[in-house]
């Protein structure tokens, strides 16, 4: 296309002012809230018992995510690409499913399955707390996480095709040494992709979680439930601040990650 | 050597395989030949395992294998699209079987190294897939099935997906390579050419079917049918039997289109025909002719020299006869 030269600087202005206004800008006013009162206010802010449970809770909830989404993705993305079996367009259709719908609704979903009153309301009375609990979390992250790893895999077994593990077998290799040392690793950029996309989501992930959280500081809050209860509850707004900072600094770090290693494959293809 | 016997396989109505059956010898290079969907690929993957019959029976060296699974057959397979383990160096690639079977290192190391000496990759052990051209890349899958010393080799499509010129290099090279290592080889292949370059036995295939198996010098001096005739080779048709343009005798004077002690131009049925166009391929020249009596268009393929002393030109008139015409069984050319 060709466009003259006034043209092109207007429209560049129009999408780096776009981005500045709505991404840049509302970044910026946290990490300067946040460092207003210096490193020193920012640090003990973040130091406190209800902040470092949230940390540790946010990132055991990611140790539990990624394992389980990891295999399920995997297993999915398989039996979507080399499958050929009744039902494989529904599931198809069913992976997507978390992308539609909103996460809050998941929450009263997993309450009305789950709660004291639901089907499978009789597991509390066993004395496993789902609802208000851990595994409560857990299964609302899972649930609007699913999709990335399943998606990030299909297109990379589609494009690899199935001839170097047939290859690998006429080699004498059995189907699970092929999946090891061929399939496994020929997939694990998109699996690195997906994993990176998880971590962030369930690092992310607020209004499923609100719903099925007790919300007990120390005990059941979230990164994110605890910058919505101190903004919210407790008016702490430099509180707010520096736990979003903290938020944001984890997913830079995770962003950081993925970048090295997408550096590393680009040397190594 | 490998039996195949009575080897069905359809997918849905259509038969890839139609009751196919065919020896191979014991360090034989065999080519099975054919157009695309002709069921050759369809038998090469039944004899590794990477395809189950709907019915009839693999023997590999004596043994039944029919139901053994591609890893226990002990063969080597080559795609067409090199199959190559992207992930892995050279070195890893070649070793890949050789450690599934848990040899010790320094064996592996001493037969990969003397593999990829063989394949002309020496010195390429640590290059990835991705830094190799294609043909390096098919040698490099050449010396990874080798390594296992399978019982069978089996190649399909090897050279399809490379460019002319490396194609020619390549078989020639396949074939010293067989005629040193002397495994039972099968080759995949729709190109004529390449068939009749490499192989020492050839098999026809078609519409799931094996139309002839012998010899290239067999099945081109000998086919036994239309289909062997046209498929193998340039066919020429002159007074509705079908010839090899080489076979076409050209003469300016209807005597001069004899053999001598031969008959005479009656008995011998020499066709008046006129150039229509004069094509020079290098050593060969090309005559395309008309039939003066039925209309029907023909060509002959001559030497330069013959033609440059017949001093052919379009728009004359020159007598054609066959020299010899191979006896077929009616079969429709497809």
């Amino acid at each position: 296309m060709n466009v003259s030269l006034p043209v092109k600087i207007s429209l560049r202005t129009i999408a780096l002012g776009y981005l500045f206004v709505l991404l840049l800008v509302p970044i910026g006013v946290i990490l300067y809230r946040t460092f207003e009162n210096g490193i020193g206010a920012f640090a003990e802010s973040i130091s406190t018992p209800a902040a470092i449970s949230a940390l540790n809770l946010s990132l055991l909830i990611v140790a539990i995510v990624v394992p389980v989404n990891v295999v399920f993705g995997i297993v999915v993305a398989l039996a979507l690409v080399r499958g050929r079996f009744p039902g494989r367009r529904l599931l198809q259709a069913v992976v997507d499913l978390p992308f539609a719908v909103s996460p809050i609704v998941v929450g009263v979903a997993l309450i009305m399955l789950w709660g004291a009153n639901g089907w499978f309301g009789a597991v509390e009375s066993l004395g496993f707390k789902v609802i208000f609990g851990l595994p409560g979390m857990v299964i609302a992250t899972i649930f609007v996480t699913l999709p990335f790893v399943v998606r990030e895999v299909e297109p990379v077994l589609y494009e690899i095709g199935e001839e170097q593990e047939q290859a690998a077998a006429t080699l004498g290799a059995d189907t699970w040494q092929t999946f090891w040392r061929i399939t496994l690793p020929a997939i694990r950029w998109g699996l690195t992709y997906g994993v990176v996309l998880t971590v962030a989501r369930a690092l992310g992930e607020f209004g499923a979680v609100i719903m099925v959280s007790s919300g007990f500081p120390g005990v059941s809050q979230t990164l994110t439930l605890l910058v919505h209860a101190r903004y919210i509850d407790d008016h702490n707004t430099f509180g707010a601040y520096s736990a979003a900072t903290l938020l944001m600094a984890i997913a830079v770090i995770v962003l950081l990650l993925m970048t090295l290693l997408d550096r590393k494959r680009s040397t190594e293809e | 050597m490998i039996t195949v016997t009575g080897a069905r396989k359809n997918y849905g109505s259509f038969a890839a395989l139609d009751d196919v059956s065919l020896d191979i010898p014991s360090g034989s290079l065999t080519a099975l030949l054919g157009p695309s969907g002709s069921g050759k690929s369809t038998l090469l993957r039944s004899i590794a395992g990477l395809e189950s019959l709907d019915g009839g029976t693999v023997h590999i060296a004596g043994e039944d294998v029919t139901t053994v699974t591609p890893q226990k057959r002990d063969i080597g397979f080559v795609f067409q699209h090199y199959a190559a383990f992207k992930h892995m160096t050279v070195r890893e690639n070649v070793a890949f079987g050789l450690k599934i079977r848990k040899r010790p290192k320094p064996e592996i190391e001493k037969k990969v190294n003397e593999l990829l000496e063989i394949v002309g990759l020496g010195g390429f052990q640590s290059r990835y897939p991705a830094q190799l051209s294609g043909g390096q890349r098919q040698r490099m899958a050449l010396a990874r099935a080798l390594a296992v010393d399978p019982r069978v080799l089996l190649l399909d499509e090897p050279f399809g997906a490379l460019d002319a010129k490396v194609r020619t290099d390549l078989r020639t090279w396949l074939r010293r390579l067989h005629d040193e290592v002397h495994v039972t080889t099968v080759l995949v292949t729709h190109d004529q050419e390449e068939a009749l370059d490499v192989a020492d036995r050839i098999a026809v295939m078609n519409q799931g079917r094996i139309e002839q198996v012998g010899t290239p010098e067999e099945l081109y001096d000998r086919p036994s049918n239309t289909f062997v005739m046209s498929f193998l080779g340039t066919v020429s048709k002159l007074n509705g039997q079908l010839v090899r343009p080489h076979d076409i005798r050209l003469g300016r004077q209807p005597e001069l289109a004899l053999a001598q002690h031969e008959g005479t131009a009656e008995t011998l049925g020499i066709t008046r025909a006129t150039v229509e166009r004069v094509v020079h391929l290098g050593f060969e020249v090309r005559v395309e002719l008309r039939n003066e009596a039925t209309g029907e268009p023909f060509s002959a393929q001559v030497t330069r020299g013959d033609a440059h002393a017949l001093g052919l030109a379009a728009g004359e008139t020159v007598y054609a006869r066959a020299t010899r015409a191979p006896q077929l069984d009616a079969v429709p050319v497809t």
